[in-house]
């Protein structure tokens, strides 16, 4: 039941609506392959193309040139009711006239499947997903939460070869959020489905997905697993996007050492002498000490957030960091105006083009 | 643009039955919207055979149609200023003002559209005409004559203004009174705010309202057939007598290519220039507040006014209802049931002809309504803007043009139709699509397409989304198409004028028929038969809608 997904070389591109005869490209060259049962999350800030690219998988938009592949069958020509590819809308799109128990098994109804199979299947389905209560409610008789798991558990219960998600936790508050995000992920691992998931919040993308798909301005910026994306992002843009980051800017000295700012910092890498690199360094990979430490700094902003302490720093010759320092209860704050010392973490800096 | 249109078309084959219906629809509003009006400029410059502009050239030359083009012109332009002045009176203090009855009244208003199109004419007659019961019975006036001018204004009026009211209703009921309240706050006088805010805001809506009338007072054939008189020629009804009196179908033609330009002029004015500059300012918000513009008396002297509009609307239903059970209005006031005698022995197969007629109609063009307005508003394909300027066409076109287009087209084979139940219905249809297609499209505008893309996820084809999905929500605008198209086809009289047959026979053609022999209680009884029949219509449309979508009362989108 489980297909791979495939696009190759996926070009969408719109007429400008401003300047007639002038295009716009919502999506380009887009490469990617899902594997079967995979769960691959495309992300990225809105106009990136994600959603367009959830579409055109789908069938409500059509490529200008490229292919959409379900296992080895090529998709372009074939309608969007004919693709078995369900999706959650982001507006949940429940059909307003229907109850939750017709809104659910809408899908299964059209394919004549015989009653007493539809019935089966309508309530193990809504079983798991928490609505065998509420079947013959008017869907505005629910709240959001129970809204997404109409629309969820509409798309599952026809077992599609793929399972398609246009931010669907947007609309909801942010407990709920966190709580259907890990539903979402369980049931999708439960069923094994293949799964396309489009967000524009990083948290929900890192934590339910295999992989990322990073997208900006229409173009694949990154694809890795979570890990990857956040500790070695490709770009620049990608290390901004997930998380917090600071950008240094170093020349290389040998094979093992770059100078930022005047001072020497061991990093290995395989460059030339004299070459200037971009290096990405997360907030929490920086540890401050009154005392000592790599480099001299200056507190020119401090946080208590709870968890941790966010501190501005000005750094001599350097310029400003970003500093997440953990624990900030046990250890008391460091006041704007204190000299101070921060060592970067050698293990994680990373070059970004 | 080929290429998209290829693309377009592409996408399109995948859902065959909706390629082949979108054909289907182009072919059929090109015979039977665009070819009929072809029929009528081609006869128009014909004559025996021969091109010739020689039938133009008689605006010049006869005094009768020069005077006929100026009297429709100067009726319209009258009846539109006054009826905007009413209308907009009405829609204010029924939108804005804390007064008593404004539901009561705003039905009072709304009746004359859903009525035969000449019950005020009639109630024009039988209280003002010859043996009028104010001027003979009352007043006692011997050579007082309400027809010609002022008969087919006064008449027009109390037709029209109710049209002008409704879309005014709209303007007002949308621009939100915080406006005028920021306005007050901000130091302008009451004057000052009316003038300067509430009044430019709805101008565009009273620069619609105005054309709108005007084409309906130009396409009228009802009032000025009653009411005109042979001293007041009218184009509409001139083209009438053209074709019907004196057999001559080129000057017919020509006089209704004449009546056409006017509103089609109008037409292209309401819809491209003035339909940008509405400043609707839709918040989602009910505007219930009532404006504090105006003062204590100004306040009674406009409610005042629009009680006398309606007490006067009430009258004339009141007279049409008497007059139908009165022996010889004028003569003997003694009460009778003849009239309905004779509308049930002598009409009745009139009275069967009209509801067949309606009943096929109404259904047929409540469907296709819906589905041009979803096609138009869903679904992308080369022509789309064609289809829907083809599909609303006919609303600009006057009933008289639309029923001699199709005299002319359909009178031969292969598309013999005249005389037939088939050419009524055809007309009927095509011609009161266009309302039903405007408040489908209005409707399926504040959807959203994600739910029928929803649909089609889950393997619904275009048709069954349509189906299953689509009309179930925009039931509202599929009702108003059902009982608009029932109301029209039991009340048209303008193209099915030329269109009926002694098989196939309409009450409205009755009615005039009756007006004309001078029987004015039996014309008053079916007009009496002909609202009785709305009413319960819409009644019983009104159920099976809302049983259709018993769900929907509790959705809000």
């Amino acid at each position: 039941m489980a297909e791979a997904v495939q696009i190759r070389n996926l070009v969408k591109r719109f007429d400008s609506p401003d300047s007639p005869g002038q295009s716009v490209f919502a999506v380009r060259n887009a490469s990617l392959e899902v594997a079967p049962g995979e769960l691959v999350t495309l992300l990225g800030p809105s106009g990136c193309g994600k959603t367009t690219l959830l579409r055109m998988i789908a069938g409500f938009e059509e490529p200008t040139s490229g292919d959409i592949l379900f296992g080895d069958r090529r998709m372009n020509d074939v309608a969007p009711n004919r693709r078995d590819a369900a999706m959650v809308f982001q507006s949940y799109a429940i059909f307003p006239h229907l109850s939750v128990y017709e809104n659910v098994v809408f899908g299964l109804r059209l394919k004549k499947m015989p009653a007493d199979e539809i019935q089966k299947r309508a309530e193990r389905v809504m079983a798991i997903t928490g609505l065998t209560h509420m079947a013959n409610r008017s869907p505005n008789q629910l709240s959001g939460g129970q809204q997404q798991r109409v629309a969820l558990a509409r798309a599952i219960i026809m077992e599609p070869r793929v399972l398609l998600f246009d931010e669907p936790l947007s609309n909801l508050d942010a407990k709920l959020r966190d709580q259907m995000r890990v539903e979402i992920r369980e049931l999708q691992q439960r069923l094994g489905i293949t799964t396309l998931y489009v967000t524009h919040d990083q948290i929900e993308a890192m934590s339910i997905s295999d992989r990322i798909v990073v997208m900006n301005g229409g173009v694949i910026e990154q694809i890795g697993t979570p890990r990857e994306i956040y500790a070695r992002p490709a770009t620049r843009f990608v290390a901004e996007f997930i998380g917090k980051a600071n950008f240094l800017k170093a020349i290389v000295l040998d094979g093992e050492t770059i100078d930022v700012g005047g001072v020497k910092v061991r990093y290995v890498n395989q460059r030339q002498p004299g070459e200037q690199l971009t290096l990405v360094l997360r907030p929490e990979a920086i540890a401050l000490s009154p005392d000592a430490g790599d480099f001299r700094a200056t507190v020119k902003r401090a946080m208590f957030l709870g968890n941790i302490a966010e501190y501005l720093l000005e750094i001599e010759g350097v310029g400003e960091w970003l500093v997440d320092s953990p624990n900030p209860g046990e250890s008391g704050l460091f006041q704007p105006g204190t000299r101070i010392y921060a060592s970067p973490s050698k293990a994680a800096l990373h070059a970004v083009e | 643009m080929l290429a998209t249109a290829r693309s377009q078309i592409r996408v399109l084959a995948r859902d065959p039955i909706l390629l082949a219906l979108i054909a289907i629809i182009f072919a059929a509003i090109l015979l039977f919207v665009v070819y009929p009006l072809i029929m009528v400029f081609i006869a128009s410059l014909q004559d025996r055979g021969q091109w010739t502009l020689a039938n133009y050239a008689l605006i010049g030359e006869r005094r009768l149609y020069r005077n006929a083009l100026w009297n429709s012109l100067s009726v319209g332009a009258l009846v539109g200023l006054i009826g905007v002045l009413i209308g907009y009176v009405a829609a204010f203090v029924l939108t804005r003002l804390n007064v008593p009855g404004k539901r009561l009244l705003h039905y009072l208003m709304i009746v004359p559209i859903i009525s035969p199109p000449f019950v005020s004419a009639v109630s024009i007659v039988f209280l003002f005409g010859n043996n009028g019961l104010v001027t003979r019975q009352l007043l006692g006036l011997q050579d007082f004559s309400i027809y010609g001018f002022h008969g087919v204004v006064w008449s027009q009026i109390f037709t029209f203004a109710p049209i002008a009211y409704l879309s005014l209703r709209g303007v007002l009921a949308s621009i939100s009174p915080t406006l005028e309240d920021a306005a007050l706050n901000i130091g302008a006088s009451r004057w000052q705010v009316f003038w300067k805010v509430t009044f430019p805001l709805s101008l565009p809506g009273v620069a619609s309202a105005f054309l709108v009338v005007f084409i309906e007072s130009m396409a009228d054939f009802g009032n000025p057939l009653v009411l005109a008189g042979a001293a007041f020629p009218m184009l509409a009804p001139q083209a009438y007598l053209e074709i019907t009196g004196s057999f001559n179908l080129a000057r017919g033609a020509m006089l209704s290519v004449i009546l056409l330009l006017p509103s089609i002029t109008a037409f292209a004015i309401q819809r491209y220039w003035i339909a940008k500059r509405q400043y609707v300012t839709v918040t989602g918000k009910p505007t219930a507040s009532t404006s504090k513009v105006v003062s204590t008396p100004v306040k009674a002297l406009l409610y005042a006014s629009v009680l006398l509009f309606a007490l006067i609307v009430l009258t004339f239903y009141a007279v049409i209802f008497i007059g139908a059970f009165t022996k010889v209005w004028g003569f003997d006031y003694t009460l009778t049931l003849d009239h309905f005698f004779y509308v049930f022995n002598v009409g009745l197969d009139t009275v069967k002809d009209t509801l067949i007629i309606a009943l096929i109609t109404t259904p047929v063009s409540g469907i296709f309504g819906m589905l041009v307005a979803f096609l138009v508003v869903r679904r992308v394909f080369p022509g789309r803007s064609a289809l829907e300027f083809g599909s609303i066409l006919s609303f600009a076109v006057p009933g008289t043009v639309v029923g001699i287009g199709y005299v002319l087209a359909f009178n031969q084979p292969p598309l013999l139709l005249t005389g037939t139940l088939t050419i009524l219905v055809l007309c009927f249809v095509f011609r009161y699509v266009p309302v039903g297609i405007q408040s489908g499209i209005a409707v399926l505008r504040q959807i959203d397409p994600a739910i029928e893309e929803a649909a089609q996820n889950l393997g619904a084809s275009a048709l069954t989304t349509f189906r299953k999905v689509t009309l179930p929500l925009i039931a509202p605008a599929f009702f108003s198409a059902l009982v608009y198209a029932f109301v029209r086809a039991m009340t048209a009289i303008s193209a099915a004028i030329f269109l009926v047959s002694a098989n196939w026979n309409l009450m409205t053609v009755q009615i005039l028929n009756q007006v004309g022999s001078g029987r004015l209680g039996v014309a008053a009884a079916f007009s009496v038969v002909v609202i009785a029949l709305v009413l319960v219509a819409v009644i019983i449309i009104n159920a099976i809608v809302t049983r259709m979508t018993r769900h929907m009362t509790m959705v809000k989108f």
